[in-house]
């Protein structure tokens, strides 16, 4: 029996998903760098007024600072709990990572939904505050970047758990319970032993926090109310506003620049393939 | 055993951090049971009034019944594709095995609004516009790299030896592939299709960008009700899909403790 080479018969295998990947979203995603040389007439000039325009700019300020709020905060607070569910076991310490997980399956929009009706106007937060006297008229809470960056972090956090929850679960804890036996306060080793075990585990969360902060759309376009404007919704303006599509595609192809930069620099201090195709 | 102050921050902080995670997400349980037509808590009494409204209008069935059945087709294409991927790139262990996977994880770098665009100019040139034919093929390259992920991790446990006896047995590739490697893989196949139909289920940018009138998910009637604003019958939904997340997490973590 003619039998196929081995290794021609596992690249069938592989090639299907390959093959549409490539042809139905690799492609496409290309042709927008197409789109921004040639449209509406060929050159850079949509580079050009891209760099001239200060509403771009601050865009992109806007969205690196929200990107980098973000992140700090989800670090700040999954570490804590990270922490505490990888050093604290208890009866209760599967219910504390079902809960972590638990908003990873509640769509974003329903979450942006209750930061809403929290954050509002005549939101259940202002409405507690006014009617217990602590406030007269109603605090601006979103249409700003205090509501995008409290909606985001809530959106982001289990992103940042799950990589330091990874790292923490394998770090032996001879190394504090030694620290300690020579006499180190529990927070002097923490800071001095623990804590430098854990940078793998930080940093693959902030990449991972970081990266998909910067193009995130759906909590910014929704909190935002249309005065923190990211790259994305910016994107979306100049397309479904203004047709504007060689400017619009001009921006996506920055916003993809800025993001393979950040993996970029991203590489050097952490593992990438850890992160990002051999998660568990 | 007395606690430290370390362990007392540390551990009501987690618990408070949790509480910010999950209690915000409850909120919307109130909201749909209130008596009033606008978006607020409940008045004077409870009301179901949003859930008949929810369970008699035609347009939140129809967008319901379609992100279910889309969901579903999508997670079988993406786990039968990305299973089939997953379990060749493990054979192959090289470095253009090690390429493609990176390839098929671009969907999770790229921002959705950049990929949403290229699936519009592309979609306009194949005519699929507007079709649940387009959203499927949209979806099931988003789900992908999950399922590829989730279906790698279990095949990094087994043991390369058994396909190999399998092999010398005389098995070919596809009878080994079937009959011992997919069986020994079982739970990365199941969380990759439960992971492809929730990226299917929840997904609204790209929809946004390749539908218009005819193909209604619920994704999107969730986005038309927030930008109105005033309909209550969103917090009914809403409560009804947390409801249950809720059940399935306590479930799935009540059977692992």
């Amino acid at each position: 029996m003619p039998r196929v080479p081995e290794k021609l018969s596992y690249w069938m295998l592989v090639l299907p998903a390959l093959a549409i990947m490539v042809i139905f979203y690799i492609v496409p995603v290309l042709g927008i760098w197409k789109i921004a040389v040639t449209e509406p007439v060929a050159g850079f000039g949509n580079f050009e007024k891209m760099a001239a325009s200060s509403a771009v700019k601050t865009s992109f300020i806007i969205t690196f600072r929200v990107a980098a709020v973000t992140t700090l905060g989800c670090l700040l607070l999954g570490y804590i709990v990270a922490y505490a569910i990888s050093n604290y076991a208890s009866r209760l310490t599967p219910l504390m990572v079902a809960l972590v997980i638990l908003p990873f399956w509640v769509s974003v929009l329903i979450r942006s939904f209750s930061w809403i009706v929290l954050l509002g106007r005549s939101g259940i937060v202002n409405d507690a505050l006014r009617d217990a006297g602590l406030i007269d008229a109603p605090l601006k809470l979103m249409h700003n970047e205090f509501g995008v960056v409290i909606a985001m972090i809530h959106v982001m956090l289990p992103f940042a758990v799950l990589p330091m929850l990874t790292n923490m679960r394998g770090i032996s804890g001879a190394y504090v319970q030694a620290a300690r036996s020579l006499g180190a306060g529990e927070w002097y080793a923490f800071r001095n032993v623990y804590f430098p075990q854990t940078m793998p585990g930080v940093m693959s969360g902030a990449l991972l926090v970081f990266v998909l902060s910067l193009g995130f759309y759906v909590t910014p376009a929704l909190l935002g109310g249309g005065r923190v404007l990211m790259i994305s919704e910016y994107i979306t303006y100049q397309i479904q506003e203004f047709l504007n599509w060689g400017l619009g595609s001009a921006l996506s192809v920055a916003l993809l620049i800025a993001t393979a930069l950040v993996l970029l620099v991203a590489a050097r201090f952490v593992n990438l393939r850890a992160t990002l195709l051999d998660r568990k | 055993m007395t606690r430290s102050s370390f362990q007392i921050f540390f551990q009501t902080g987690a618990w408070m951090i949790i509480a910010f995670l999950v209690l915000p997400i409850l909120v919307v349980i109130p909201i749909s049971l209130t008596d009033t037509s606008y978006i607020g808590l409940p008045k004077e009494t409870l009301s179901l009034q949003h859930y008949v409204n929810y369970f008699s209008d035609g347009d939140w069935l129809g967008a319901t019944w379609t992100s279910i059945w889309v969901g579903l087709v999508v997670a079988t294409c993406a786990t039968v594709l990305g299973t089939a991927f997953a379990i060749g790139c493990w054979f192959l262990s090289d470095r253009a095995a090690m390429v493609a996977r990176w390839v098929l994880i671009t969907p999770i770098l790229v921002p959705p609004v950049v990929q949403a665009l290229g699936f519009y100019r592309f979609w306009v040139v194949l005519g699929l516009i507007d079709t649940h034919f387009g959203v499927i093929l949209a979806h099931t390259l988003l789900a992908l790299p999950y399922v590829s992920i989730s279906v790698f991790a279990s095949l990094t446990n087994l043991d390369r030896n058994i396909p190999r006896a399998a092999r010398s047995l005389g098995a070919s590739v596809l009878q080994t592939v079937r009959a011992v490697i997919v069986p020994a893989i079982k739970p990365g196949i199941l969380s990759g299709f439960i992971f492809a139909f929730i990226v299917s289920f929840d997904e609204i940018v790209g929809v946004l960008f390749i539908t218009v009138r005819r193909v209604e998910t619920l994704p999107k009637m969730i986005w038309e009700g927030i930008q109105d604003n005033i309909d209550p019958t969103i917090a009914a939904v809403a409560t009804l899909l947390v409801l249950l997340t809720l059940i399935a997490t306590l479930f799935g973590a009540l059977r692992r403790s």
